[in-house]
Parts: structure tokens; C-alpha cells; sequence
């Protein structure tokens, strides 16, 4: 362990992953505000994840899966590309990955900003629960499948299945939608809409305007059974 | 689970360093396959010659002298090297038929054949695999491997990876196909047989047959999308090169890097830790039902 300035640098070519996550959260814990680099992550599983506090940690490369799980009140930053389940769980703080990320970054987060530079791929912000996601690059099928609040934002084109099976969450695409899942229907952008987005995207760094956007949501149609279909079944 | 691995060189000065690289690539996917690992390496050739690659438990008794067995019978040359449980033999390309009747006849099993495939697989850690069989030592233009978490079949040397159903073609596969059985049923109306219980087997059967058949390898890579029903995340090597498929739903993961030196493929990241170059490679995870290939 080195220090440079402000920046704590942990190698990890000398220490063990758990030893990097322990020093982290005890870091986070502290509530100091520390900063992290991590070096020579390798692309290992379970980076920076359960941190319960406002810290600052910049990992140099590309991490496996579930980097950042759990996140709260920290900032982590991955300056290369992250595995499956990136921020997955996350209830606060920013989680930001210079690449792309890989299937269902942000699944079931709280809160919180996960914002993916490149693209993500099958499954972004599956059961997502009041996180915000911002994806500057295109989105795999099934994106947000029964996502239930918080919201979806794609600068690129999504994929098949947008959120299928879809309660409150707002999902906000710029491009191409391939298909709609089931009960996810285009709804109208009304200026409390373009409020939500404008400031999303500024939070994000992103180079957007918001009216270039058109939001899906719930077509509510799957909350109640209804009777009439019951010969359907 | 399974791990699997491919690199596929653009550059002849790096094929002596194929064996080195492709084994760190093998042994970091330890963790998502521990009980047997194998490799299909695409090496020297010599035209028209072929190379069969068998596997015996009992080597010493097996190989003693197999030369001059498989000579006598096809009335050719052969020459044989010997690498631990397997021996790879060469024969003119016009012998092979009678040369594997004759190996198989005798109880060798034949992992493959082809003008510049060898197949090496066994059970057991993917490291001792690799030191058995002096992978790092290995030299090519490409080749791919697997660490294998049995599922569908039995842990023997038979039941892992890669499969190869046609010369010079093989197959590695993350995942588990549910209409195996239906397809080896279907192929086997065709003239089309595979060796063992396994599903992959059967996969690479389909696609060996959709070649024979007059396909192209996208074509046939295509054809499993539609045809074979289950999980796959698929890499498949042929004499010029490799391709890539997942199925529609690819919950199996994948990753490519690709660099001026090198394609490679790996089911995570961390296989890809070592090679030369990967800071500034360009890394994408291939898309589902989406066929990749790369060949000279």
C-alpha cells in the first residue's frame, strides 16, 4: 500500500482481493472521505463491493463480476469494462464504468447513479428498484424486466423485451427500441418527463438533449388479474 | 458451469508463443471448470498428409510399436509422437479411413483428426492437464480449449471438451443443450454418429453435418440458433480459424479482445489478463444469436 498525495494505491499484485475489499470498507466505514486507486485488478470477481460509506475508488482496468455489488454512498469508478451484475443491489452513491458492462448491471439496485459509458448488454436493470441508469452506448434484450421504480437512461438503441413485465420505473430511449416486452407500452413526455431527464443526463456527463428521448412505461395491464381472460388459462 | 478459451493469431512470428499463451488463458478458467480440460491446437502441416490424434489409459502398452501396426495394415508411411495418454499419428490424407478402423478396431479412442488439429484432453486440474501434455511448448495459429464442469454427461476423458466430428473441426461449449438426444436421433438418420453421451457432441455433429452438407461455417454456426434448443455459448475451430455463437437468451457469458497481434475469445476477463497488449485491445462481449468468425 502506497500513498500519493491524497490517493491511497492498492496493487493488486500484492494484495489479495479480500484484503483490498476489507481496507475499503473499513475506509468507508470511517465516513473520511478517503481515495483509492486500484491497480492490476486482472479483471477480478468482487471488486469494491459492500461499501457502506462515502469514499472515493478508482479501479485502472477491467473488473469480473459483481464489482461494486451493494454500493452505498461511494463512488467507484472502473476505468476499463465490467462483468455480469456491475452496482447489482446498489442502494446509493455513483458507480461509474468508462466501458461497457456486462448483463444485468444495476439488477434490483435501491438508489444511486450507475452511469456506463459504453454499452451494456442482456438484462440492464432487471427488478430495479429506484436506481438511476445511465447507458451512453446501446443495451442488450430484456433491459429493466419487471423493473419497479427509479429510471432507465439509453442514449443508444435497446434491445429486444424492453422492459417486460414492467411496474413504475421509467425507462427513457433516444435510438431504436427492437421490441416492447409485455405490458410496456410508449408513453407521452410531459416537461416534469423532460425535468427528470435533463438533470439525469447532466449527472451523467451525457451528450443529449432530452426531447431526443421518448420514455415507456407500464401499461399497468398486468397488475390485476383480469377475468375476462380466464379461458386463457 | 464451464470455462472456455480461444486465440486466434494474426501474426506467424507470435505462433511459437500459441501453447504459452493459450495455457495461462486455460488455467485462470480453473475456477469454472475443474474436473477435466482440453485443447484443439491447429499446428504444422505437411500436404497431404492427415493427423489422428487417439488416447489410450494404458499409453505404454497402447502406443508400443503402433506405427509399425498401422503401416503394416494401410501399407503407407506413419510416424508417431507420443504425448503422455495420447499419440498423434501421420499418414497420407488417402489412409485415414482404414488408419482410424484400424485404431479404433484395436481400442484406441480418436479424439480427432484433420491435416493440422491435434486434440489433447484428459481429466483432472486444466494445469496438470497442460503440464502432462506440454502445452505451454505447443506452437499454431490458432487454437481453443475448455475446463469442464460436467453436467449432461460422465467425467471421463471421452466427456470433455473439445469434440471434433469432421477433420480439422472442433467444438468447446459453455452451457447444455435439452434436445440432444432428438438431434443425435436426427443425425443418425443421416449416416451422421457421435462417439459419446454427450450433448456437445451432438453439437458439433450438427454443425460438422450442415458443412458436409455444403454450408458455410456461418451458415451452419446460423443453423444452431434455429435447430439446437438449450444454453450454449459456442466456439468452434476449423483449419483457417475459429467462430463464435450464443444462443438468444446468453445467459453464458462470453468476452472478445481483439489487438493488430490477436483475436481472442474467453468465457470471463480474467483469462485475458496475461495477454501481450490487452490494456489497448478493443474488448466487446459478442452479441446473442449473433455469429462471429474469424479466418485467414
Amino acid at each position: 500500500m502506497t500513498t500519493t498525495l491524497d490517493k491511497t494505491v492498492l496493487d493488486m499484485t500484492e494484495m489479495e482481493l479480500r484484503e483490498v475489499n476489507t481496507t475499503l470498507q473499513a475506509a468507508a466505514k470511517a465516513k473520511a472521505n478517503e481515495a483509492f486507486v486500484i491497480t492490476n485488478p486482472r479483471g477480478s470477481h468482487a471488486m469494491a463491493v459492500g461499501l457502506d460509506g462515502p469514499i472515493n475508488v478508482t479501479i485502472k482496468g477491467s473488473t469480473g463480476y459483481y464489482c461494486a455489488g451493494m454500493n452505498k454512498e461511494a463512488t467507484v469508478t472502473v476505468e476499463g469494462s465490467a462483468g455480469p451484475g456491475v452496482a447489482e443491489n446498489m442502494m446509493s452513491g455513483t458507480v461509474t464504468i468508462e466501458g461497457d458492462a456486462s448483463q444485468y448491471a444495476g439488477a434490483t439496485g435501491h438508489g444511486g447513479l450507475l452511469n456506463i459509458k459504453g454499452n451494456a448488454s442482456s438484462r440492464c436493470g432487471i427488478s430495479m428498484k429506484g436506481i438511476d441508469i445511465v447507458v451512453h452506448g446501446n443495451i442488450g434484450h430484456m433491459s429493466a424486466f419487471m423493473a419497479q421504480k427509479g429510471n432507465l437512461v439509453v442514449l443508444g438503441n435497446a434491445g429486444d423485451a424492453l422492459g417486460d413485465s414492467l411496474y413504475e420505473a421509467r425507462l427513457f430511449v433516444r435510438g431504436t427500441v427492437k421490441s416492447l416486452g409485455a405490458d410496456c407500452i410508449e408513453k407521452e413526455m410531459r416537461p416534469e418527463h423532460i425535468e427528470i431527464l435533463k438533470e439525469l443526463l447532466e449527472k451523467a456527463g451525457a451528450d443529449a438533449r432530452p426531447e431526443e428521448f421518448k420514455r415507456y412505461g407500464s401499461a399497468r395491464k398486468l397488475y390485476n388479474f383480469n377475468i375476462d381472460h380466464a379461458d386463457e388459462y | 458451469m464451464c470455462g472456455i478459451v480461444g486465440l486466434f493469431l494474426k501474426k506467424d512470428e507470435l505462433r511459437p508463443q500459441l501453447g504459452d499463451m493459450l495455457t495461462d488463458m486455460l488455467i485462470t478458467m480453473t475456477d469454472r471448470g475443474p474436473d477435466s480440460a482440453g485443447i484443439a491446437i491447429y499446428g504444422d502441416e505437411t500436404d497431404g498428409m492427415v493427423k489422428i490424434t487417439v488416447q489410450s489409459d494404458t499409453p505404454d502398452e497402447a502406443f508400443a510399436d503402433l506405427d509399425a501396426a498401422v503401416c503394416a495394415v494401410i501399407d503407407a508411411p506413419v510416424t508417431i509422437k507420443v504425448v503422455d495418454t495420447h499419440a498423434v499419428l501421420t499418414l497420407p490424407e488417402a489412409a485415414e479411413k482404414a488408419a482410424i478402423a484400424f485404431l479404433e478396431e484395436k481400442g484406441l479412442r480418436i479424439m480427432g483428426s484433420g491435416a493440422s488439429m491435434e486434440i489433447y484432453k484428459e481429466v483432472g486440474l486444466p494445469k496438470d492437464v497442460a503440464a502432462r501434455f506440454g502445452l505451454r511448448e505447443m506452437g499454431g495459429s490458432h487454437g481453443i480449449g475448455h475446463t469442464r464442469m460436467a453436467t449432461e454427461s460422465a467425467v471421463t476423458t471421452m466427456g470433455a471438451h473439445p469434440f471434433s466430428t469432421a477433420d480439422d473441426q472442433c467444438l468447446v461449449h459453455n452451457g447444455s443443450l435439452s434436445n440432444h438426444n432428438q438431434m443425435r436421433r436426427k443425425l443418425a438418420k443421416k449416416g451422421v454418429f457421435t462417439r459419446s453421451e454427450n450433448d456437445t457432441e451432438v453439437g458439433a455433429a450438427y454443425i460438422s453435418s450442415r458443412i458436409a452438407e455444403g454450408a458455410t461455417l456461418g451458415e451452419a454456426l446460423e443453423g444452431t440458433i434455429e435447430d439446437l434448443d438449450g444454453f450454449f455459448t459456442f466456439v468452434t475451430g476449423t483449419k483457417n480459424g475459429f467462430g463464435v455463437v450464443r444462443d438468444p437468451i446468453a445467459c453464458k457469458p462470453a468476452v472478445m479482445a481483439e489487438t493488430d497481434d490477436y483475436v481472442a475469445f474467453a468465457s470471463e476477463y480474467r483469462a485475458f489478463a496475461d495477454l501481450p497488449g490487452i490494456d489497448a485491445a478493443r474488448v466487446w462481449e459478442p452479441e446473442p444469436a449473433t455469429v462471429y468468425f474469424w479466418e485467414r
